[in-house]
């Protein structure tokens, strides 16, 4: 596991230049420009499993969802900011990506440190110390644990509508 | 207890009595905004589509906008597939390449009205609040799913009270408003919060407050909105839009309140490469600028066009800057045609581009070459923004913007109005 740390308001633009927003739809097409403007290291080195820390509004600016696909393409454990913007903040409850809103955390981690999170309590260890955070509202967790918006959306209407 | 502008219209929406902050509701908007991107939502669900089609073609709103018209062949062939899909379900409130940006022709073709719930796949969709709708940004997953069922959820959000009063002195303008109150509330000083203009709001124009609701998600709002006045109603007689006003109660509660006195205010520009980075353009020293932007969904309308056509009117661009302009909508260009607009802005030496994005997020139409500065109209002055990551954009009203291309350097546009 490796923590890539970030500052406050990380834009979309940074996450996925808006250049290819129109020609890159595909985690495969998406991961290359991962970060590409941030930090060139990240997409050839990011693991599966890694952690990405950052300050207060992260994912701020576009309507993108690029960034979140990627992200879950790539194998991001979770997003550990201090907030988020909420068009990220959808997006990632819709494609499954764990956000875990906790400044504590992120002001507590030194580089070396280990980091792990538990989502289903809503902790999260750096290093020697934990941290809680809350947990998503019903709603939220009913499209996480059917794999994400459109896996929810589709047997809902499947069980609406499929019979008729 | 009285309730805000957005709890009366989340509770409106979502059949309910009341609702208080925090609270999660589903919703059944009555317009879902998509532009270029929705070649990849279709895609997300064609079989569904095939087997269930549309919720109900009345609900979508497409614009193909961003790259328009088509760049390169990919943009080509999904704005081809995009035609298909409207002509395969029967969508009517389609507009292809050239009728202008997505948030403009909204506007325009009276689809946002007061009271009324439009979501939409960009985060400028909070531009409605301008004539008192509820609208707001989602990603392409869920409107993929909202073309299938209608149906999302919201969570109701705290409320921002901003009280305005006094009025602009031209050439001070909304614009340099709105980067006063995102300087002062910071580029999340509203995440998630619902903005209300409440006080002298008779001092701004609706081009003003669409100016105002379209930038209210650089400081992180959910929405931002402005209550239906006598100019606001006759807007909607022009544009035929329809809709039930409704407001906030006088003892609403809101999470902050804050107040701007529009007499004091200074031509003001946000500096790279932050949009709450903002400093009064006649404090900037000599910054050379290479390319000058007039247009986008911030300030391409035909009022930012007189604007910046009354400083450049019989006057010449600097040879060392490009001037590129981009009409909001065919309307505004044709408007601007017949008035002789265009035609100062051609002779002092601008381009004038199709109607759309045009060059605010990089794509294509007006790049930047590493080390180039650029002023623009436009809403967000991120690295990269418009296409190189060494790059840096200055974001200022339309006045601003023209005297700057003049000189080749930022300028503050008090300067040519007393020269």
């Amino acid at each position: 596991m490796r923590v890539w740390k970030y500052g406050d308001d990380i834009n979309t633009d940074l996450l996925f230049p808006g250049k290819y927003t129109y020609t890159c739809a595909t985690p495969d097409e998406i991961r290359p420009h991962l970060l590409e403007d941030l930090d060139p290291e990240f997409a050839g080195g990011v693991r599966e499993g890694d952690i990405i820390m950052a300050g207060k509004n992260f994912g701020c600016g576009s309507s993108r969802e690029q960034p979140v696909v990627g992200l879950r393409a790539v194998g991001i454990q979770a997003v550990v900011a201090g907030s988020f913007s909420r068009i990220f903040y959808r997006a990632a409850i819709n494609q499954g990506l764990l956000l875990v809103e906790c400044s504590e955390a992120v002001y507590a981690y030194r580089e070396g440190d280990k980091v792990e999170i538990d989502a289903r309590e809503g902790v999260i260890t750096v290093g020697e110390s934990s941290y809680r955070f809350p947990g998503l509202p019903d709603e939220m967790l009913a499209i996480r644990d059917a794999g994400g918006l459109l896996n929810y959306t589709l047997q809902k209407l499947e069980r609406e509508r499929g019979m008729a | 207890m009285g309730m805000t502008f957005a709890e009366k219209v989340l509770a409106k929406a979502s059949g309910n009595e009341s609702v208080v902050p925090g609270q999660v509701v589903t919703v059944r908007p009555d317009h879902l905004l998509t532009h270029d991107n929705t070649a990849p939502i279709i895609k997300k669900v064609e079989n569904e589509l095939l087997k269930y089609g549309v919720c109900d073609p009345e609900l979508p709103i497409i614009v193909l906008d961003h790259v328009s018209p088509a760049a390169n062949e990919k943009a080509a062939a999904q704005h081809k597939s995009v035609r298909e899909f409207v002509k395969s379900q029967g969508i009517r409130h389609f507009y292809d390449v050239g009728m202008g940006i997505c948030h403009q022709l909204v506007m325009e073709e009276g689809l946002a009205g007061p009271g009324k719930l439009i979501v939409g796949s960009d985060s400028h969709s909070c531009t409605y609040g301008a004539i008192g709708a509820f609208s707001t940004g989602i990603d392409r997953t869920e409107a993929a799913c909202l073309l299938l069922t209608g149906e999302t959820w919201l969570r109701v959000p705290h409320s921002i009270k901003i009280t305005l009063s006094g009025r602009l002195r031209p050439p001070v303008a909304a614009k340099d408003l709105m980067l006063a109150i995102i300087r002062e509330l910071g580029a999340d000083g509203a995440n998630y919060c619902s903005v209300e203009f409440h006080g002298g709001i008779d001092a701004l124009t609706m081009d003003d407050r669409i100016a105002m609701c379209n930038m209210a998600v650089e400081m992180g709002a959910k929405n931002a909105a402005f209550p239906v006045d006598e100019i606001a109603v006759e807007y909607m007689n022009v544009n035929r839009a329809t809709g039930e006003p409704l407001w906030a109660d006088a003892d609403a509660k809101y999470v902050a309140e804050y107040s701007f006195d529009l007499d004091s205010l200074v031509p003001l520009v946000a500096i790279p490469h932050r949009v709450d980075n903002v400093r009064p353009a006649a404090e900037l020293g000599d910054i050379t600028i290479h390319q000058a932007f007039l247009g986008t969904c911030t300030n391409g309308r035909l009022s930012d066009l007189h604007e910046a056509a009354r400083i450049l009117k019989g006057r010449s661009i600097s040879p060392d800057c490009r001037l590129l302009t981009v009409p909001a909508s065919k309307k505004v260009l044709d408007e601007a045609l017949a008035d002789g607009t265009i035609a100062a802005l051609s002779a002092a030496g601008s381009l004038i581009l199709p109607s759309g994005c045009g060059p605010c997020m990089g794509a294509h139409q007006g790049v930047l070459a590493p080390g180039e500065a650029c002023i623009s109209t436009a809403n967000r002055n991120f690295r990269g923004r418009m296409g190189c990551v060494e790059a840096d954009i200055y974001l200022a009203s339309p006045a601003t913007v023209a005297a700057s291309a003049i000189h080749g350097r930022i300028t503050d546009p008090r300067e040519e109005y007393r020269a």
